[in-house]
């Protein structure tokens, strides 16, 4: 478990380190886009490089790599080009902004999608089944920006019941909250839904269910006490992978409703250059995408007992 | 995996043979068939846009029109126009052209790379396959829309460049499944005797495990063009897709967004043609799968 544990570790940091390298690299394909982001079109040519010295920008690309690896390790993660303050200064609140809304989310979505999902596979190839199965495909075939629209149309502009934005200019505010979530919900747990509703499915086909059903016990019976246990295994590991899926997922939703996350920041961290900014946000997706694919092992062994630590 | 998937090829000529009579069964599943529909629907669309498309895409005639309105110079507009004077349903005519190119070619080439990345990890395993995997592992760990952004604002917009992230961060996922089907498929006889033949390791990958894998991969491969459709859909979205001049789904609701309050029209209709057509191809992935998992 240690080991299992210890091997994940590494293998995030090398990740990390591949990583934050490409991301220098790319940007350093284009160096002097910062200082006309940051200076304007109308800068002249002088002014820009004076304020890419200034920067340190003209170092040899190792040199800046590793006094920015040095920064990081010690937790002092550089300065913001776009915010012009400390990138920690920005990066938490909007994580937090984003944790709230990814909260929200899975609050209403996993008890939907697991009780679609098992309702459906339950009795494989009913009414039921066939309906939610459709009702899932079609959802996760809208994409994000299409639903958001489609619901803006109906609660904003038709009904006039919810607010089409939500920057929290006025603190924090429930109501605008209602809409990113919903259309990040409305994407992904079709996904969910047919995941427990395969691995229901499966399992009620196995022997065991069948000896239950045969020897009289009550099917609502069978359902809840035999056949749920081992048929929600599986969508433990899903659910822990979309955490993952949520980083990217915000990034629409969060720019469609001005929402001020930490998807909407990468974003415009990406389109302004700004590399430290961009090196703390990336760093932070590989440390969720490592930390929930651990926790989903280790989850996944631990509810499992069939499988062991290879 | 199912059986079915499995049967020892005579070379591409059968395994195109069967593929063709799997797609006929596909009469069989009415949810593939709506799904077929869809898709075809779009595909003849794409194909006759010059001859259906009632104006220009780029032809700014009246500005700011409902849907269902006449001009005043007696021109008729089904679905209105945008804020810049275009024609809202010739660009989504127009719109199904580049989405139907570009969205099958990203596809293909993730495809090409995954499958040569996936036989190689999976057939010669040892460094080969540690090396594979482990690039892929850390290429997946890091989110896939965010790869698609740094990538495109790096190296600009275009529809190559959009080719190149959708391969570079697609791949990988493609390789995994490719993988695994090669490593389940590797042990078989008809592998064995191509061995004792003689075959190079490159023919036995091509020729007698590929063919063999093709079943999950083609479901697998409907899917993914639904994703495809989606990333490129959401490049637009957000002004990173494909440049103006070319009408594109995504890049119509980005450029008609700051109106949306007064025209919901102007976003409302390309959403309908994105989402209609990302559902055909999930249907039929569907469809697909249920006809494979059948017998």
């Amino acid at each position: 478990m240690l080991i299992f544990v210890g091997k994940r570790i590494g293998f995030m940091i090398l990740t990390m380190v591949v990583v934050s390298i490409l991301l220098f690299l790319l940007l350093e394909l284009t160096p002097g886009n910062v200082a006309t982001k940051v200076l304007g079109p109308y800068s002249s040519e002088e002014q820009r490089n004076l304020w890419l010295e200034a920067h340190g920008y003209f170092e040899p690309f190792y040199i800046r790599y590793f006094d920015w690896l040095g920064n990081f390790a010690s937790g002092n993660f550089g300065d913001s080009v776009r915010f012009k303050v400390p990138v920690s200064e920005v990066l938490w609140p909007r994580l937090a902004n984003t944790a709230i809304l990814g909260i929200a989310t899975f609050a209403v979505m996993i008890p939907l999608s697991l009780i679609l999902g098992v309702l459906a596979g339950m009795r494989e190839g009913s009414k039921t089944d066939r309906s939610i199965s459709i009702v899932s495909i079609v959802t996760t075939s809208i994409p994000e920006f299409a639903s958001a629209v489609f619901i803006t149309a109906i609660l904003v502009f038709w009904l006039k019941l919810l607010p089409g934005t939500s920057t929290m200019t006025y603190g924090f505010d429930i109501v605008q909250l209602i809409l990113p979530a919903m259309v990040l919900i409305i994407y992904d747990f079709g996904y969910v839904t047919r995941m427990t509703r395969a691995s229901m499915a499966e399992v009620m086909t196995t022997q065991y269910i069948r000896t239950a059903v045969l020897k009289g016990l009550p099917y609502r019976r069978v359902v809840m006490r035999h056949a749920l246990r081992n048929a929600l295994i599986a969508p433990f590991t899903v659910i822990m992978l979309q955490i993952n899926w949520l980083l990217s997922g915000v990034i629409v939703v969060e720019f469609f409703f001005a929402y001020k996350g930490f998807g909407a920041l990468l974003l415009e961290a990406s389109l302004n250059k700004d590399i430290y900014l961009i090196e703390a946000c990336a760093m932070v997706a590989v440390l969720v995408a490592v930390a929930t694919q651990t926790i989903a092992d280790i989850g996944y062994t631990y509810l499992n007992p069939r499988i062991r630590f290879s | 995996m199912t059986d079915r998937g499995i049967i020892p090829a005579s070379g591409y000529g059968a395994a195109l043979l069967r593929a063709l009579k799997s797609f006929g069964l596909l009469r069989e599943s009415r949810v593939g068939m709506i799904g077929a529909g869809l898709v075809l629907f779009w595909i003849i669309v794409a194909i006759f846009a010059p001859l259906i498309a009632p104006y220009h895409p780029t032809e700014q005639i009246e500005y700011d029109l409902l849907p269902g309105t006449t001009g005043p110079n007696g021109n008729f507009f089904l679905l209105g126009t945008d804020q810049r004077g275009l024609d809202i349903l010739s660009r989504i005519i127009w719109g199904s052209r580049t989405v139907l190119i570009w969205a099958p070619l990203a596809t293909l080439t993730a495809y090409v790379v995954g499958i040569v990345m996936g036989l190689a990890a999976g057939y010669l395993r040892g460094w080969v396959d540690d090396v594979l995997s482990r690039i892929s592992d850390i290429i997946l760990s890091f989110p896939v829309l965010v790869l698609y952004i740094l990538i495109i604002t790096t190296f600009g917009a275009s529809k190559i460049n959009i080719v190149i992230a959708i391969t570079f961060a697609s791949s990988p996922g493609i390789m995994r499944i490719v993988r695994g089907l090669v490593l389940d498929l590797r042990n078989r006889d008809y592998v064995a005797a191509a061995q004792t033949r003689g075959e190079s390791a490159w023919h036995i990958m091509l020729v007698e495990i590929l063919p063999n894998a093709r079943g999950p991969l083609i479901v697998d491969a409907c899917l993914r063009l639904g994703y495809v459709i989606i990333t490129i859909g959401v490049l637009g979205f957000l002004g990173l897709g494909i440049p103006p001049p070319d009408p594109d789904w995504g890049g119509m609701i980005n450029q008609s967004r700051q109106v949306a309050m007064e025209f919901p029209h102007m976003t409302l209709f390309p959403c309908i043609a994105i989402s209609s057509l990302i559902l055909g191809f999930n249907l039929l992935a569907d469809g697909l799968r249920e006809i494979s998992l059948r017998d």
